[in-house]
């Protein structure tokens, strides 16, 4: 997958459930940071339950550092508690009835390190999570983003050849998660096994991983690093959440013909099916049709008006469907509302046009 | 934006004038209440008021009272420490396991619950009897011999008390989150290091819940202990057997033995209560 090193997770995760069936492939690099990213229903809970052991395969493998930990067709099954993997629970999971001290120390305990011994390393772990204080408390008595600290450590004293993290930000407010996620950031790196991080949040998977592979309904559609997939995204779930609006259709020379019949003028010229995106951003609203430098114009109808960020999000139908942010103040100039009929207008230099 | 179409919610009504917070309690259900509460409380002020209180002293020395008590004690506690010796691994079994027939299983669980005590007692005796399917044998192959002795009244109240334990305990199993067994396979618990530091601390206060039912029922037991223990002072003969044997001859003293049997389970129950079962 990476030129990095040879992977050190060889999966190919095959489970069938009623009405749904999951069917990727995955390898991880010892070092490395994977998101496995997809709206929900996607399967990504699925793989990370098959990876830990909590959901046997129906078919396919999974091969950890040399190890095979599940293959159905040679009959192989590690159970959960004899894999060297780590799992950051969505919502932590940490036990109640335990310190935070004797959370962490937990896995040592149960892999066969003496006591005194285990709640040192359990130590040296909340020491490093900034936490040394807090050993004593009892999981109710701790934030949200402490709680996920303690997780991770509980996860890592296991010393694991694959950490899996189930949404690890998910049960964060706004605030405390931005702070969590950088640090986050600085212990997935200095772990020095595989990482999988399971999320539907692009931003949590962009700022984490190395390497993104993109599910949906059990299927990988799109892997590679978070710039690749943000310029070039290859289904209407990645363009939506990168941003970007994506059509798809058979180009010649510069320009791409669509299914609907229209046609756009893009910067790069390429012969075949293609994948043509561009920014909400780079979209003109007129009220006459413009003319000037060569650019893509159609008439459109305005479907929606939504607030984004600082600026306002026009939902547009026509012969194309696209969205366009234009300023508030453009906005009021233009006097815009549903239904009302508008000429829009994207560059070319702005279109981006790249192999399907 | 656009008002919702809903009339409750987005629109701000001015706050009502406070007043009772409700409307008066129907009376079609606080007659029924207050007759069901007097029927409950009724005998027991009965007991009261008809203590010899000016003899209680007297009577409460006299040496069967306390050996009959101790023997109550002592044998409903063994019978709690048995059944949670075995109704807890049950419990489990039937909240974490599938198995084919575990339905018919839960079923047959609860089959002491319904069935008359004196029943339970005919069928102990016909199972544990020294003539009975497992009793010979052990006669035969141990000398050990169970009706009628002290250990058959631990057999007998076990017998009736452990669904109390077993419906308890795997109620509080299906309420605890099993993933909290699942993080503890990951951090490489077996089954059973997960029962015991993980499932079994969760599941605490619903195991002291049912020791505590199961407990009571045991205290109170007298028909399979009749049945299968017999009524001999000093070995079989617990309180609520002394309290019936002393009906037929000395009404006082059939209720001072009541009245201790009450003030003793009472109070047991509510200093374990305030132990145990208040959540944390």
């Amino acid at each position: 997958m990476t030129t990095r090193s040879v992977s050190i997770l060889d999966g190919h995760l095959r489970v069938g459930l009623a009405g749904f069936s999951l069917d990727i492939e995955l390898a991880i690099a010892k070092g490395q940071v994977v998101a496995l990213l997809g709206p929900n229903g996607a399967g990504k809970t699925t793989a990370l339950r098959a990876l830990a052991g909590l959901r046997p395969l129906s078919a396919g493998h999974i091969r950890l550092a040399g190890q095979t930990l599940d293959e159905p067709a040679r009959n192989l099954f590690v159970p959960v508690e004899k894999r060297p993997v780590g799992v950051v629970f969505q919502d932590y999971l940490l036990f109640p009835h335990l310190s935070t001290l004797d959370n962490v120390a937990f896995g040592p305990r149960r892999r066969g390190t003496p006591k005194t011994q285990a709640r040192q390393q359990a130590a040296a772990w909340l020491q490093r999570m900034g936490l040394a204080d807090f050993a004593g408390r009892k999981p109710r008595q701790l934030s949200g983003g402490q709680a996920q600290r303690v997780a991770l450590a509980r996860a890592l004293a296991v010393n694991p050849q694959l950490l899996l993290l189930d949404e690890p930000l998910a049960a964060l407010d706004a605030k405390t998660r931005i702070d969590t996620r950088a640090e986050l950031h600085r212990h997935l790196h200095d772990h020095d096994g595989a990482t999988l991080i399971v999320t539907h949040d692009p931003l949590d998977a962009m700022m984490l991983a190395d390497h993104l592979v993109v599910i949906e309904d059990g299927r990988i559609v799109q892997q590679g690093d978070a710039a690749t997939i943000t310029a070039q995204p290859r289904t209407d779930y990645i363009a939506r959440l990168v941003g970007l609006n994506l059509f798809q259709g058979i180009s010649t020379g510069t320009t791409v013909a669509l299914p609907g019949g229209f046609a756009l003028t893009t910067a790069q010229a390429l012969t075949g099916h293609v994948f043509a995106a561009f920014p909400p951003a780079a979209v003109s609203l007129h009220t006459s049709r413009p003319d000037g430098s060569p650019r893509n114009t159609w008439q459109a109808t305005i479907t929606g008006i939504h607030r984004h960020g600082d600026n306002l999000r026009i939902q547009l139908d026509g012969p194309i469907t696209a969205a366009a942010d234009i300023t508030p103040a453009a906005a009021a100039h233009l006097n815009l509302s549903p239904g009302q009929q508008i000429w829009a207008a994207v560059k070319a230099t702005e279109t981006r046009a790249y192999p399907a | 934006m656009s008002q919702p179409d809903t009339s409750s919610g987005a629109v701000p009504t001015p706050a009502r004038p406070r007043r009772h917070a409700r409307s008066r309690i129907p009376l079609a259900l606080l007659l029924p209440a207050v007759i069901g509460l007097a029927f409950l409380v009724l005998p027991l002020a009965g007991l009261i008021i008809r203590t010899p209180w000016a003899t209680l002293s007297q009577r409460l020395s006299e040496p069967g009272i306390l050996t009959a008590l101790g023997l109550s004690l002592q044998t409903a506690t063994l019978a709690t420490l048995l059944c949670m010796l075995f109704g807890v691994p049950l419990a489990w079994l039937l909240a974490r396991t599938d198995f084919p027939g575990r339905r018919l299983v839960r079923a047959l669980v609860t089959v002491p619950l319904v069935l008359p005590p004196v029943v339970g007692g005919v069928a102990l005796l016909l199972v544990f009897g020294r003539r009975g399917l497992i009793g010979s044998w052990l006669y035969a192959a141990f000398g050990i011999t169970l009706p009628f002795t002290t250990a058959g009244v631990v057999l007998a109240e076990a017998f009736v008390a452990m669904p109390f334990l077993v419906i308890a305990v795997e109620g509080a199993l299906r309420g605890a989150d099993a993933r909290y067994e699942e993080a503890a396979a990951t951090l490489g618990a077996t089954r059973w290091a997960t029962f015991t530091r993980v499932t079994l601390p969760l599941v605490a206060p619903g195991i002291a819940a049912g020791a505590v039912l199961c407990w009571a029922r045991a205290l109170g037991e007298f028909g399979a202990t009749i049945t299968f223990a017999g009524n001999f002072p000093g070995r079989t003969q617990t309180m609520p057997l002394a309290v019936y044997l002393a009906l037929e001859t000395d009404m006082q003293a059939a209720i001072v033995l009541s009245l201790i049997l009450l003030a003793v389970s009472v109070t047991i129950l509510a200093a374990l209560r305030d132990k145990w079962i208040a959540s944390p």
